[in-house]
């Protein structure tokens, strides 16, 4: 029983840690801010995921202390990670942030280029009054 | 739904008190009574039984981490590709969720899969803008979040 526990745990934990260095090779190779927040936000969510479940089953099937602190931990983050990602990736986006010459196909150019016409033709507007 | 756990409640009370003890054991019979009450009596609420959005809840979750799991071995194998083969893209997805809760989680649902990341969300909320490492066909793309993550969300929404 303690064998199957151990190895679930170093099993959880491994994929923990190779799916983080994954993330930072990811982070250092991708070309652009867009693909890079996918490495940074994503991966990491995985590995915290797999390494704090890691740590759960060794506290509750190894040492018998059910912490529900540790599962806490996960669902907070998983709250908060798409949240930073998506308002990252909002704000380099509008903030006029060039995506890498790979990217085949960009259907959000037109929306924010309108957006911000309308904004300046509102501001000259008032401006005048 | 709401009112339905809080019926169920009373009636674990209830029989809590009936048989005068006040155990989590009796507490818990009481609720399955309450339970079996609610499920046979389901026709009389104008809602659904509520354990229909429970289980439809547990099915988005599984759903969730069945993507959760297969996109990030695909953003791994990218990233550990030795060549840069990727083809990153914006594209507009047309959703027909209403509410804005459920626009919400499946905004935070595809931003949580790695691979796809929501931009922009339009003014109107019929539109949401992701950003895509990898696409081979747009089309395809918009299916496949239809059929997974858009189906399971109505199903929880549904009243």
């Amino acid at each position: 029983m303690i064998v199957i526990a151990n190895i679930l745990v170093v099993l959880l934990i491994s994929i923990g840690v190779i799916f983080t260095v994954v993330a930072v090779i990811g982070v250092l190779r991708l070309p652009d801010v867009y693909t890079r927040s996918h490495a940074a936000t994503k991966s990491t969510t995985f590995g915290v995921l797999c390494t704090l479940s890691g740590v759960f089953l060794y506290f509750w099937l190894i040492e018998g202390d059910f912490n529900i602190k540790l599962l806490l931990g996960i669902v907070f983050l998983f709250i908060t990670a798409p949240i930073g990602g998506h308002i990252m990736g909002r704000a380099a986006y509008i903030s006029g942030v060039k995506p890498s010459e790979l990217t085949v196909k960009d259907e959000l150019e037109e929306v924010v280029k309108q957006a911000k016409k309308d904004r300046t033709s509102q501001k000259m507007k008032s401006d005048e009054d | 739904m709401a009112f339905q756990i809080l019926l169920n409640f009373v009636i674990a009370v209830t029989w809590m008190l009936l048989s005068s003890s006040m155990t989590a054991q009796t507490f818990i019979i009481g609720y399955l009574i309450g339970l079996l009450i609610i499920f046979i009596m389901r026709r009389y609420f104008r809602e659904r039984f509520y354990l229909g959005w429970a289980w439809a809840a547990v099915k988005l979750a599984l759903i969730f981490l069945r993507e959760l799991t297969m996109s990030n071995i695909t953003v791994l194998l990218i990233v550990l590709n030795p060549k840069m083969d990727i083809r990153p893209a914006f594209f507009a997805f047309p959703t027909d969720l209403q509410k804005d809760w459920e626009i919400m989680l499946l905004s935070n649902l595809i931003t949580l899969t790695p691979g796809t990341l929501v931009v922009h969300v339009s003014d109107d909320q019929r539109t949401l803008y992701i950003h895509a490492i990898d696409v081979d066909d747009v089309d395809n793309e918009i299916q496949s979040i239809k059929h997974s993550f858009e189906k399971a969300i109505r199903e929880v929404g549904q009243s």
